[in-house]
């Protein structure tokens, strides 16, 4: 193996290509990307198992958008414009609004639901309530010391946006743009690290409505 | 040994339950620096490292044999320096192999031993168990070494590449990857301080502090174990023991870890 390198590495060298050389040598012989997906693929099929409630046919189901940004990650290079926003506005299809027009539910059932971090692993059972899961990544009420920072604080969410009624008109877009947020995070961006509570199942719109009333309900310990 | 472990543990138990709030207003790494202060003399890792020690050197199994012939890369019987070259790739079964599914093939070549009933075993019972002091102990003969696994033979850049993509697959419920919690510098969940394993994120940390002792479900986690619990955290299905992810994987950590001194066995949360 290492004559072939070599060997490549001088191939590299007499076209005066010496930075490329390191590079080279690390992929000479190797198979193509897409050869490489395969393998990745196959590897995938292999190594996992369904366990409890947690199915190998679910997880790595075919999601355009998902195996979009897993690609871009991979290759280390943010998806172009165009496809970000096609993959947008195919998430925001399917956003489900509030039947019943109520955008806001309760912002103390919120913050429970904020607290947990359970639901959904395999060792979890149907019955196991779902967590919300935002603290682990999110700064909210201030009270709670212990929270995570993978993504932005959301203390003073609805003071810092000015909502003071999220019942008034003006206020209309700011609230729709939170559930849309929570239901689909990927409606806004495309290759978002947050869940799409909605529109995996994790939550439901009662819940949703819950989480929305946690960050824009004047009333609530976010916006004190 | 044993008595005073414990008993230090069970200290380290109850101060992080009087004082939880004044742990929870430092970062979980000085909490844990803490811990690892207090059990300095004790690491309950030791008696996972004697009982791996034991193990490889006690004939055992249907074929009566010691695992003294093992080849972990660097040899037959050569044990020091073997932990940080691996994932490496083995002429012998013409496959890369991290540390623990080496073990499974020289516990089968030499002893005898199904490697089946380990794969399909459980963690902390029987020869599973023993798989994880085995590596505890095999591990530990490399503490303070720097990481340096080999890349010359193209199915160990192959299995680079698709730790790569692996690291990078998000998917399931929650559409969580490795690199969702690891792809970034100075991140947290709540207080837990996140390492960036894109690249070498220090000595001992990441990839370079397994396995180690759970302080709180009292458990030896091997790397394999580690990596089995990520997978359950994202919501994954359960990864197979000693599977073809699980290597691939390990060999694109322990690559970008190259340089990273193993601190193994250490102790966490």
């Amino acid at each position: 193996m290492k004559p072939q390198i070599t060997t490549a590495c001088l191939g590299l060298l007499a076209a005066a290509a010496l930075a490329g050389c390191a590079g080279a040598s690390r992929t000479a012989g190797l198979p193509s990307p897409a050869e490489l997906d395969a393998l990745t693929q196959k590897a995938v099929q292999e190594s996992f198992k369904d366990h409890g409630i947690v199915k190998v046919k679910n997880v790595f189901a075919d999601d355009e958008t998902i195996s979009a940004c897993n690609a871009a990650d991979a290759a280390g290079k943010p998806l172009d414009d165009a496809t970000a926003k096609r993959l947008e506005a195919l998430n925001m299809k399917t956003v489900q609004w509030p039947s019943d027009g109520k955008f806001l539910g309760s912002w103390k059932e919120g913050e429970k639901l904020a607290q947990s971090g359970r639901g959904l692993t395999f060792t979890d059972t149907a019955k196991t309530p779902n967590g919300g899961n935002c603290y682990n990544c999110h700064q909210i009420d201030k009270k709670e010391i212990s929270f995570g920072t993978i993504g932005p604080s959301l203390y003073h969410y609805g003071k810092l946006r000015g909502v003071k009624d999220p019942n008034a008109p003006e206020a209309r877009a700011m609230v729709e743009y939170t559930w849309g947020k929570i239901w689909n995070s990927k409606a806004y961006s495309a290759c978002s690290n947050m869940p799409r509570a909605g529109h995996m199942g994790i939550m439901t719109k009662s819940q949703v409505a819950d989480l929305v009333a946690l960050l824009l309900d004047p009333q609530s310990p976010v916006n004190q | 040994m044993r008595g005073k472990s414990i008993a230090l543990i069970t200290a380290a138990l109850g101060l992080m339950g009087l004082s939880g709030l004044a742990l929870a207003q430092k970062t979980s790494i000085e909490a844990i620096e803490e811990y690892r202060e207090m059990l300095q003399d004790g690491n309950p890792a030791d008696l996972f490292e004697a009982k791996g020690e034991d193990l490889w050197k006690k004939k055992r199994g249907p074929k009566n044999a010691s695992l003294e012939g093992c080849d972990l890369g660097l040899g037959p019987g050569v044990v020091k320096g073997a932990f940080v070259e691996l994932p490496r790739w083995f002429a012998d079964t013409g496959k890369v192999q991290d540390l623990e599914s080496r073990l499974l093939t020289c516990m089968s070549a030499l002893q005898g031993i199904d490697p089946k009933v380990i794969i399909d075993g459980q963690w902390g019972k029987g020869e599973r168990a023993n798989t994880t002091a085995l590596a505890t102990w095999i591990a530990a003969q490399s503490k303070g070494m720097a990481f340096h696994l080999p890349q010359g033979h193209a199915q160990e850049r192959t299995m680079y590449e698709v730790g790569k993509r692996l690291f990078y697959q998000r998917g399931g419920a929650h559409d969580f990857s490795c690199a969702s919690c690891h792809g970034e510098a100075g991140k947290r969940i709540r207080l837990q301080d996140l390492p960036d394993l894109r690249k070498a994120p220090g000595d001992g940390i990441g990839f370079a502090a397994w396995p180690a002792y759970r302080v709180s479900n009292g458990q030896m986690w091997s790397m394999q174990h580690r990596l089995h619990d990520c997978y359950r955290q994202q919501r994954f299905p359960e990864v197979v023991f000693a599977s073809d992810v699980t290597v691939a994987l390990g060999v694109f950590l322990g690559v970008n870890a190259t340089g990273d001194k193993s601190a193994v066995p250490t102790i966490k949360r």
